[in-house]
This record gives structure tokens, sequence and C-alpha cells, in this order.
């Protein structure tokens, strides 16, 4: 029985091998752009697709969560866009106010944001899909109601705030540091914490989950707060980096986002995600978005070169999930486990 | 009785002699006890007055037809539905279980029929998931820990399985002993397993067997659910019969014979009032030969022929509603001959099968046999919307519609009213009134009387009896023996994927019936 089962082991071993594929084709992506235009290899060009990957990255990591519930929060591009017209504002008309209250005030309105889908998710029981569609457009909607439809630009924003994302320690931007931050501890809460793990158990089996006790609707209600808070703080980070607050950032990157995480494994009926896949997925769509252009391809191949991925990825998901049949007849000696170990 | 407990009794093996001077026995107060558990479901009794009474390091073998109200009787006792009258006393004193959790908190827990786990966690998860043993002031769940208290609880079952697997690449038993597991590493004080060996192989069963005994050596009480007689002989130590949700025996298996428990199970009032129309049965219709499925069924073959009420009993899981669906095109994978008056009809698609005048009426109501949310009318005129033309006429369909509910005395308020609203009896009515439309000429229908109270299953009995004045045959798929053998000119028993014996109306008893589906030697064959 032993060695029948070390035979099917294999399986999360494969799992961990499609992480390890992807990020092969990551490294394989990057090598075969350098091939045909080195200057993609230079460092400086590295450490820009590094940080232009950032906050894909950070968003991406929070909305696999919010994909393991068996959930989806479309709201994160507005989300972003609104606690970014919070931040550039705020910073605009209190220019000494200290940058670490802007950050948190773009952060709070995220979680704020965040938890209303999340209440009408856990709590009322909507489908996240409804809830976030419906919130996007409202939050969307708001940052046009605040700003009156004008752009706060660079020359109105406080210098500390336009630098300090592209700002280096020890030798890598702020950007670079708080998103790897973010990974780590992303991964702590994924494998570590009871907060975490409920949320796999109940986008495996909701029913279940109830059963054994987990609070399904606080869980839920805090998942999309916190994709709300990074959404939150991603928004004073893209508006500081671009130097431009206007009503239409960020406008679709929510699937960017999503795509981010199907890429790297995590399955849209629950249950099913890692930090470690979820990363190299956002990282592959990056390198994907730096790449084309350095090879003169035209942006619009970009969104069709996407799509093809993620039904690339949701075909090996597929291929994965295939559901057996049921076992009604005694079975023969020769499909019985002992006698397959025993050969 | 207000007996002052000593001690509790003990949850461990401490050590060999000690454990059975600590047993003494048949004196050891109940570890649970039951009396007087009454649980209505909108008026219909599930259980009335059940009791039931279970000491440390007994097991305890629970017996009773399909319907008997087992599985009510369990999710009482697990916390998932509350008594509305009796008690439930743990250790002699009242407790109320408002939620599984609490039930299991209080040490009772169950393994499943149809194991429920979280697919995606590992084995050591499954075991500890929604209670992770945390470290430090950072809540850093401890999986080192998880998984070596897995690992030892496996190592006292004596079971080798790797805690790291996750529980989707595991055998049906596997995940058994994962279920144990997780009641052993809750102290439960009784464990409840509903037909555990259902889809265990011979081997399998011998695992489940010893780790039973493991159980009861350290004084776990287990209630043991089953359908197989020699099972339930070599596994437990006594009993309790429930029938038509009430409380009917209890006992030691040693005072028992195989013959004696099945009489107790079914009952003696079997043929109650079955409106059995009297149908001259015509020639052979659909014929069926040596039907077979890679995993689910084998040799399948029988004769159904014109204007004929054929019964298909068996346990659950016995292969019955695979065997259907095969025949309706619902299944792939199928070899073997099936004719429909003569002519070749493997059907690959249902839709072939409605067109040749089959009809299947599953025993999913909810998911399969009703659309819930639209209204009673398309419901009824769903299969059958081309007769109507490219642009179906609303007017012909409430007419269609009209004349089949009234047929069917279907109660609701309007046509338009969405099936959903409908009570489980008139949802049925519907879902009947659908396939009726198609004009088959087999109807089968599956389970049809399953979660519908009495009055709306007295109709669907007289309508079963009317669909054969009208010359149509039936195939009736059904665990309630009484309805089988009220109904039926023939009963086709299966057991294990195969048909084990087939009975004229006239040779059919519940006892012959029960004891070929449920593999028990009567001792009637030498007889006769």
């Amino acid at each position: 029985m032993n060695k029948h089962l070390k035979t099917r082991m294999s399986i999360p071993e494969l799992f961990r091998q499609r992480e390890a594929l992807l990020a092969l084709m990551v490294v394989a992506l990057v090598l075969l752009v350098g091939l045909r235009s080195p200057v993609f290899l230079s460092v400086g060009s590295l450490s820009n697709l590094l940080t232009d990957s950032t906050l894909l990255v950070m968003l991406a990591l929070t909305q696999m969560l919010v994909i393991v519930t068996r959930g989806i929060d479309l709201s994160v591009a507005s989300t972003l866009a609104l606690a970014g017209m919070v931040a550039a504002m705020l910073a605009a008309a209190h220019p000494g106010l200290p940058l670490a209250l802007v950050m948190l005030a773009a952060a709070a309105t995220g979680l704020a944001l965040g938890l209303v889908n999340g209440y009408l998710v856990g709590y009322l029981a909507l489908p996240p899909i409804v809830v976030t569609l419906g919130t996007m457009s409202v939050y969307r909607g708001l940052v046009f109601v605040i700003s009156g439809g004008a752009w706060v630009s660079a020359h109105q924003m406080p210098a500390n705030f336009v630098a300090f994302p592209l700002q280096r320690l020890l030798g890598l931007p702020h950007l670079v540091w708080i998103a790897l931050g973010a990974v780590l501890a992303m991964a702590f809460v994924a494998r570590y914490t009871r907060f975490g793990r409920d949320l796999y158990a109940i986008g495996n089996a909701p029913q279940c989950a109830a059963y054994i006790g987990i609070p399904t609707a606080r869980r839920l209600l805090w998942t999309y707060g916190l994709s709300g808070t990074v959404a939150g703080l991603c928004g004073y980070l893209w508006v500081a980096r671009y130097a431009v607050a206007y009503t239409e950032i960020a406008y679709g990157f929510e699937f960017t986002v999503i795509a981010a995480c199907v890429i790297g494994g995590a399955s849209i009926a629950g249950g099913v995600g890692s930090v470690l896949g979820t990363l190299l997925g956002a990282l592959f769509l990056s390198v994907i978005g730096n790449a084309l252009p350095v090879l003169q391809v035209s942006p619009f191949w970009q969104s069709a070169l996407t799509g093809t991925v993620i039904l690339v990825a949701v075909l090996l998901n597929a291929r994965g999930n295939r559901k057996r049949s049921r076992q009604i007849l005694p079975l023969h000696q020769s499909q019985l486990p002992a006698a397959r170990s025993a050969a | 009785m207000p007996v002052t407990q000593l001690t509790s009794p003990p949850l461990r093996p401490t050590d060999g002699a000690h454990d059975a001077a600590a047993r003494p026995g048949a004196s050891t107060t109940p570890v649970l006890q039951l009396t007087g558990i009454t649980k209505r479901f909108n008026g219909v009794c599930a259980l009335n007055g059940v009791r039931l009474s279970i000491r440390p390091g007994e097991v305890m073998a629970l017996i009773g037809e399909n319907g008997a109200g087992k599985s009510t009787l369990v999710k009482t006792l697990t916390g998932i539905h509350r008594p509305d009258e009796g008690a439930i006393l743990l250790d002699g004193k009242a407790v109320t279980f408002g939620s599984p959790q609490e039930a299991m908190a209080a040490g009772i827990t169950a393994v499943h029929q149809e194991t429920v786990m979280f697919d995606e966690l590992t084995v050591a998860e499954n075991i500890y998931v929604g209670r992770h043993p945390t470290r430090g002031i950072s809540g850093r769940i401890d999986w080192a820990g998880i998984e070596a208290d897995a690992e030892q609880l496996f190592a006292r079952l004596e079971v080798a399985l790797p805690v790291r697997a996750r529980v989707r690449d595991l055998s049906v038993a596997q995940r058994h002993f994962v279920e144990i597991a997780r009641a052993l590493s809750q102290d439960a004080r009784v464990v409840i397993m509903d037909e555990p060996t259902a889809a265990l192989s011979q081997r399998e069963i011998r695992e489940l067997y010893r780790i039973i005994g493991q159980l009861r050596a350290s004084g776990t009480a287990v209630i043991f659910i089953s359908h197989k007689f020699d099972e339930i002989f070599e596994v437990a130590d006594c009993y309790t019969v429930l029938r038509d949700g009430q409380f009917v025996a209890e006992g030691r298996l040693a005072d028992i014979s195989e013959p004696e428990l099945v009489a107790l199970m079914v009952g003696r009032a079997v043929h109650q009032a079955y409106p059995k129309a009297d149908v001259a049965i015509g020639a052979p219709l659909l014929e069926v030969e040596g039907l077979c499925h890679p995993t689910e069924f084998r040799d399948v073959g029988f004769t159904l022929r014109k204007g004929e009420i054929l019964g298909f009993y068996g346990l659950v899981g016995a292969g019955r509603s695979e065997v259907m669906q095969a025949l309706f095109g619902l299944t792939t994978q199928v070899s073997g001959a099936v004719r429909l008056e003569g002519k070749p009809a493997v059907f690959r698609t249902p839709g072939e099968a409605i067109a040749s005048g089959l009809a299947y009426v599953p025993e999913d109501r909810q998911h399969h046999g009703a659309h819930l949310t639209l209204p009673i009318m398309h419901n009824i005129t769903l299969p059958i919307l081309s007769t109507f033309g490219f642009f179906p006429r609303a007017r012909a369909e409430a007419a269609l519609a009209r004349r089949f509910a009234e047929q069917l005395e279907l109660k609701a308020a309007f046509l338009t009213q969405h099936v959903a609203e409908l009570s489980g009896g008139n949802q049925q009515k519907v879902v009947l009134g659908k396939w009726l439309a198609t004009d088959p000429k087999v109807i089968i229908l599956d389970e049809p009387t399953k979660g519908i109270d009495i009055g709306s299953k007295a109709a669907v009995h007289r309508f079963v009896s009317e669909l054969v004045e009208r010359g149509l045959s039936v195939i009736l798929v059904s665990s309630e023996l009484p309805e089988v053998l009220g109904l039926a000119d023939r009963v086709v028993v299966m057991r294990q994927g195969r048909v084990v014996r087939e009975f004229t109306r006239a040779e059919a008893t519940p006892e012959t019936v029960v004891a070929a589906a449920s593999g028990v030697d009567l001792g009637l064959e030498a007889a006769a």
C-alpha cells in the first residue's frame, strides 16, 4: 500500500514541476528576446523589467487568495485608481504631509473599498463576480466625482511623493523592496496562518468548511479587505511612479491581474493557487509586456498573445482535473494496489 | 436515572491489563443514549421516538432499509439536524448540538459513505483543518507538529499513509482512514461509520475491520451502518433496528440469526394498498443482453415486456441508476446488446433515446429532473419544443401543459409559477408530465418517490399503474421495498454492479428480495 501511494505522490510533484516549467519559460523568454536585441539583457533593462512587474505581482498575489476562495475581485483596478487619486489630491493639497501618512491614506481607502466587497460577498452571500462588477463601476465613477475629471500632474505633486517609488535602497528601488516584502508576507499568510489555510478549505469544499467551523463570512470579508488594501497601496505607487493621476488610471488592469493568477495555476473553481505560481505568472506577463516593444511587435498583438497564454494555462489545468468514474464492480486482483506493488 | 459518574470511560488504551479492568463489560454506563428522538420535515415524520444506547468499546450495527431513518439519525447525532423531541445523553448528561463542530467537540464524529474532504489539501492538513495548531506570538502554523501528529495517528492505526499526499490521490479506503484518524485526533468517544465498506475491496475491508477492533479495544464506541449482513455479524457486538423512522428492536448479535434480523428489518405489513392494475403483458419490448461498463456494471441482462412494470431493487450504490443512464445514452464506454422492438438500440446521446421512445425520470429531481427556475409550463414543453415550430406559441404550449397538469392532479396556482416554488411531490409531477409529453414507449422511473410526502407518493403510485394501462412499459428503480413489491410485475435485483436474481411477483417476498440484494443466504434455495 505504501509503494502504491508513492507512485501516486508524483501529482503534487507535477504541480511543482508546472511551476518549474513556468520559471523555465520566463527565463527562456528573456534569453530569446535577448538574442534578438541584446540590450534587453542589460542590467538597466532587467532592473526596469523587475520594477515594472512589481505592481502586477502584488495585485496578483492578493487576487490569488480571492480566487482560492472561489471568488474574484474585478474591482481592483478601480480601487487602485480611486486610492491613487485620493493620495495624489491629498499630497497636492497638503504638500507638507508626511509621505507615510499619504501612503496610509491610500491603503486605508483601499481597505474600506475592499471591505465593502467583502461584506457583500461574505455576509450577504452575493456572487463575487456580480458584486465586484458593480463596485468596479462605482469606484471608477467615484474617481470622476472626487477629481471632477481633472488630472493631478507631476508639478502639483510634492517632490518626495513622486520620487519615493524609484528611490534606491541597497541598489534596488523601493518598489522592488515593497513587492518583495509583499511576496514574503503573502507566502507566510498562505502557508503558515489559519486565515490563509481556511481560505483553501473554503474554496475546496465550502459546505465542509462550514461544518468544521470555519467562519466563512469573516474570512471572506478580510480576504477582499486585503485585496483592497494592497490595491490601495498600489494606487499610491502607481500614481507616484508615473507622476500623474487621472480618471483612467489602470483601466482594464484587473484582467491582467486575473490572467497572472490563472497562468500561475490558480483555479477559477477555487481551492487551488500558489504564491510561487502567481509570482511567476505575473513575471511572465511582465516579460511579454516588456519584450514585445523591444522586438517592435505591435502592442495589439500583446493582448492576443496574453489571451493565448491564458487559454493554454486553463487547458493544462483542465487536464489535471479529470473526474474519475465511480467504482462499483469489485476490483480485479490485477487492479489491487497490493498486486501492483508486489509486481 | 441520575447516576453519579465516577470517572469518564477510558479514551485511550492505557495498557492491556488496566484497560481490561476498566472495562467490566456490560456493567459500564452507556457513553451515548438516545431517548424518544423525533424529527419531522415539513410535517413528515422522519424519526419517531427512536431510542438507542451504546457503551464504550461496543460496536453497534444500526440496521434498517433505505429510508428507515438511519441517515437522519446520524445527522441528528452529528449536529446537522436538531431533534424536535427527545434527548441525547452523553455520559448520562443531556446535550444539544447546534452545529457539527459542537458534536465533534463533544466527541461524536461520523465517517461518511461518500467521504467529504478537502481534496487539494494534504492528508495531515485534512486531519487538522479548521483547528490548525499554532505556535509562538506570530501565530505560525506548526506544520512539523501537524505532520508528526498525523504520522503518530497512522502509526497507532497501523496504516501506512504518507501524510503529505494530497487527498485527491487517495483511494476511498484511504480516505476513510484519514477520517478515522481525524476522529481519533479529537478524542472521539463515538465514531459513526455510514456504510464505510460500500466502495472498498476485500483487502481494504479487512484493514477497516482491524481498525474497528482497535477502536473497540481503546474504549471508543462505534456505530456501524451497513446493509451487508455478513459484515455486521463479523464486526458488531450488538444491533439496533429501525423501520419507517421507528425503533423496532435491539439486542446482542450473538442471540439472533441472519433471517431473524432480515425479518425485523423488513417487517411484515408489506403488501399494503397498492393500486396494481391488471394489464395483459405483451411481447418483449426492450431487451438488454450482456451490458457492461468498465467500472460500474457487468453482464447486465433483462427483458421488459409491453405493459409491464419491471422493478429494480438493490442497495444504494448497486449500479441500478448507472445501468439506466447507460440505456438512456448518458454514459459512454458501454458495451453489450440492447434492442427496442427488435431493433438495435444502443444510444449514444439522450436525444437519440428520446426520439426512439425512451424517457428517463432521474433520481436527482433538483439537479437533473426539473428546471427549477423555469415556469411549470416551460418545463413540460421543453423536450418537445421542436414540435411547436420555430416560434413556439405561448397559447399552444399552455394548452399542452395544462392537459398534463390536470392529468397528474398538479397542485399549483399558475402554470407560469416557477417549479422551485412547488412541493417535492408536485415537482415530481411536473417532471413526469414533461416526459409523458414526449409520448414514450418505455419510461424509466429512478426513485420516483424519493423525498416526497405520503399523499404525493400515492398519487405517483396510482399514476405508474395508469401508465401501463395506457400501454406503456415502466422500469421502476426503487430502494423502497414495499413500492417495488407492490407495483412491479417482476423484480430484478442488483448487487455490486451485477444482476443477481430475478423474481416474479409471486416469488418476491421482502425476505427473499432483501436477502438477494444484501448477499445473505437464507437457505431457501436449498428448501425450494
